[in-house]
């Protein structure tokens, strides 16, 4: 442990007119960690049904100039994905994360759609890719990165076709922490965080040059939602 | 990075007559204020929440040594490393020896305030490595060779004729018959040339927002995505962060972003929010192979428990320049050195010293719009006086100001000397000033008729309207 580590951490605990933590003060601060307890959650989504959350996080991410798009089945997905394109005129080469969420997508129904699964390149035009996530309150989208879905692919390509099952709205961000945590425990119990969780609400932006908002800087300029919502009641 | 702080009144002079300036702060003025009122209208609870912003803040700075070593310990338990830094230059120094040890000829940069404040730029260049800024407003700055007058938007001070003339100088490749009198084409622009340079770079730098102790994840929010970039495609991934930026869990990570983006830019929420943990796992397709975290101390630890703790909770939105009317005016740059606005009048002190930076504190009218927009609620007016107080105590305001403040403070302490003395005056003024109804010069107060007239004193004192409202309802 460096030197600086140590005068660091001991010109903290001089300003804090104390030494190291007590066992009972380190105890506490371990059951807080542990209990990882929510604090105030906004009524906005959490006050609704589960219906009622999928409708906001629609509004809140068109709000954004995200678009979406609901299906009722993977099946319909391909279609969905052409109508898209050929409506902004894009090209229909894509590139498709080897997520398994992807995998009763029926591409070969529509075979003017060029796809390849794997890791998004420079010269990748259209991305899809699956998420984990959508977050109601603000129409956000939670990204996890792994072995099949590499972070690039939520940012090189051009346009940005995300697919979100409606039983992925979540109400909140805690929401969306709690289902993370449920999924993702690793073997000591503790949570297992990919290396990159993305949340990603709207395309790119930014308001660097006198304060006008533009659209499409360094991530996707267009982001397209998929929802597939089996209309079944949730 | 040398301070011009000392010569804030000069700094702000120019300002005034910077018409460049004085346009582009206009624009700011109506936009800020007006998107943040919207967007915390829509929120019910967002005072509560600050509340609860706040407690979570002042949990962690009263545990702070024990909140960094467990932060660390999840951070190494990922695979990543996390390097103390006391100084700026052994900051410097820690990220030139990573960027070295890759044999780094070009680095990516998202946007960092502890890079300003550490002057990284300058000391990569210096020593052959080439930083690359990528958020727009940073990379403006940095080929303008200009400083951020911002801490949220770098490049607020530029209208958009002087960035496509720095584009035109530039960017060598670049038509000159293309047009690039739009923002959208200069955005486009900065696209095209800065893409390449993502895929270039050896090594990416990124500030932090947040770290998660829980978890050893550094969070950083954005709009652009460009810190996304900068960090997924190259082989490492540096995240400048100062002490601080530490919170405990995910929950309490969630309610903090709640605040941040409204507070910032008036959003619901950044259009990129990442948090990032430990390098690229073993079967991961991208990511950078190596993960480090450099925490950078530089005067903060001796704040805890000083009468400027509760600025170490600031999140750094920047509502309190926002909404501040003297930043609104003199632009971010009077201000002398990284932090400007109500923020930097009392951090600057603090990191740089007070005889240093003793104008900053002074440079505010008390309006308390600051604290009253603050998602932190830190109390910025008051901490400006403690700074006013030290300055005067260390003698470092010239002597005609301390003596004028001594016979103020022996008036002012005498109620009926005061009473006595500004009834006096008032009438005198009053006398004198009629005819016109206001002066147009004065002899001690030339500070203020210099730029606009004072007006005569009309009527009666505040002080003998309510005693005889006193003596009425009694």
């Amino acid at each position: 442990m460096s030197e600086a580590r140590g005068q660091i951490l001991g010109a903290i605990r001089r300003s804090l007119k104390r030494g190291p933590l007590d066992e009972p003060e380190r105890a506490a601060v371990a059951a807080r960690l542990a209990a990882h307890e929510r604090n105030l959650v906004p009524a906005r989504a959490a006050s609704l049904d589960h219906r009622g959350q999928v409708d906001l996080f629609q509004r809140m991410a068109e709000e954004v100039q995200a678009t979406l798009v609901r299906v009722t089945s993977a099946a319909e997905v391909p279609a969905a994905v052409a109508d898209y394109l050929s409506l902004h005129n894009l090209p229909s080469r894509l590139v498709v994360t080897p997520d398994p969420q992807l995998d009763d997508i029926p591409w070969s129904a529509r075979p003017m759609l060029e796809v390849r699964r794997g890791r998004a390149e420079e010269a990748d035009q259209v991305g899809v890719t699956a998420c984990f996530a959508g977050v109601a309150e603000t129409g956000t989208l939670m990204l996890l990165s792994g072995p099949q879905s590499p972070t690039r692919n939520n940012l090189l390509p051009d346009t940005h076709i995300v697919v979100l099952r409606r039983e992925q709205v979540a109400a909140s961000y805690e929401e969306g922490w709690s289902r993370l945590r449920a999924a993702r425990r690793g073997a000591d119990g503790s949570l297992d965080l990919p290396r990159t969780v993305n949340f990603i609400t709207g395309p790119s932006r930014t308001a660097d040059i006198e304060q006008r908002v533009e659209v499409g800087v360094h991530g996707p300029r267009r982001l397209h939602i998929l929802l597939i919502d089996d209309g079944a009641s949730s | 990075m040398q301070p011009t702080s000392r010569a804030f009144k000069e700094n702000a002079q120019r300002a005034l007559g910077d018409a460049n300036l004085q346009k582009a702060l206009g624009m700011m003025r109506t936009g800020f204020p007006a998107k943040r009122a919207a967007v915390v209208a829509r929120l019910p609870e967002f005072d509560a929440l600050r509340e609860q912003g706040k407690a979570i803040k002042d949990h962690v700075l009263a545990n702070l040594d024990l909140y960094l070593e467990i932060f660390e310990q999840n951070v190494v338990a990922r695979g990543g490393q996390v390097h103390w830094c006391r100084t700026p230059q052994e900051a410097r120094e820690t990220v030139l020896a990573i960027c070295r040890r890759l044999d780094a000829k070009t680095v990516t940069k998202g946007k960092s305030m502890i890079g300003e404040e550490i002057a990284l730029n300058d000391y990569l260049e210096q020593n052959g490595v080439t930083p690359v800024e990528t958020d727009l407003g940073e990379y403006i700055i940095q080929i303008r060779k200009e400083r951020p007058s911002h801490i949220i938007v770098p490049a607020m001070h530029l209208v958009k004729e002087q960035i496509a003339d720095s584009f035109r100088q530039t960017h060598k490749d670049l038509d000159p018959a293309r047009p690039l009198g739009e923002a959208s084409t200069l955005v486009a622009e900065a696209r095209t040339v800065l893409r390449k340079r993502f895929f270039a770079a050896e090594v990416g730098i990124t500030g932090a927002n947040f770290c998660v102790a829980e978890t050893g994840s550094t969070v950083i929010v954005t709009n652009e995505g460009n810190g996304d970039l900068t960090q997924s495609l190259t082989k490492a991934h540096i995240v400048m962060a100062s002490l601080e930026k530490l919170v405990p869990t995910l929950e309490d990570l969630s309610t903090l972003l709640r605040l941040l983006a409204r507070s910032a830019t008036g959003q619901e929420f950044s259009t990129y929010t990442t948090l990032s943990t430990g390098p690229r796992r073993p079967d991961d397709t991208d990511g950078p192979a190596e993960y480090h975290v450099v925490f950078l101390d530089n005067g903060r630890s001796a704040v805890i428990g000083t009468e400027f703790q509760d600025m170490l909770r600031c999140i750094r939105c920047g509502a309190c320049m926002n909404h501040c009317p003297v930043y609104g005016v003199v632009g971010g740059h009077a201000y002398g050195w990284v932090y400007p606005g109500p923020m930097g009048a009392v951090l600057t002190p603090t990191l740089i010293g007070v005889d240093e930076a003793g104008h900053l504190p002074n440079a505010s009218t008390f309006c308390g719009r600051c604290e009253s927009v603050c998602p932190m609620k830190i109390p910025l007016p008051r901490m400006m006086r403690h700074w006013r107080e030290r300055e005067f105590q260390r003698k470092l305001s010239p002597p005609p100001h301390r003596y004028a403040l001594r016979a103020w403070a022996f008036v002012a302490a005498r109620p009926p000397l005061y009473r006595f003395a500004t009834t006096l005056m008032s009438r005198v003024l009053g006398w004198v000033g009629a005819p016109r109804g206001r002066f147009r010069s004065l002899p001690l107060a030339g500070g203020w008729t210099r730029g606009r007239d004072l007006p005569a004193p009309q009527g009666r004192s505040f002080m003998s309207l309510w005693a005889e409202r006193r003596k009425r309802s009694a």
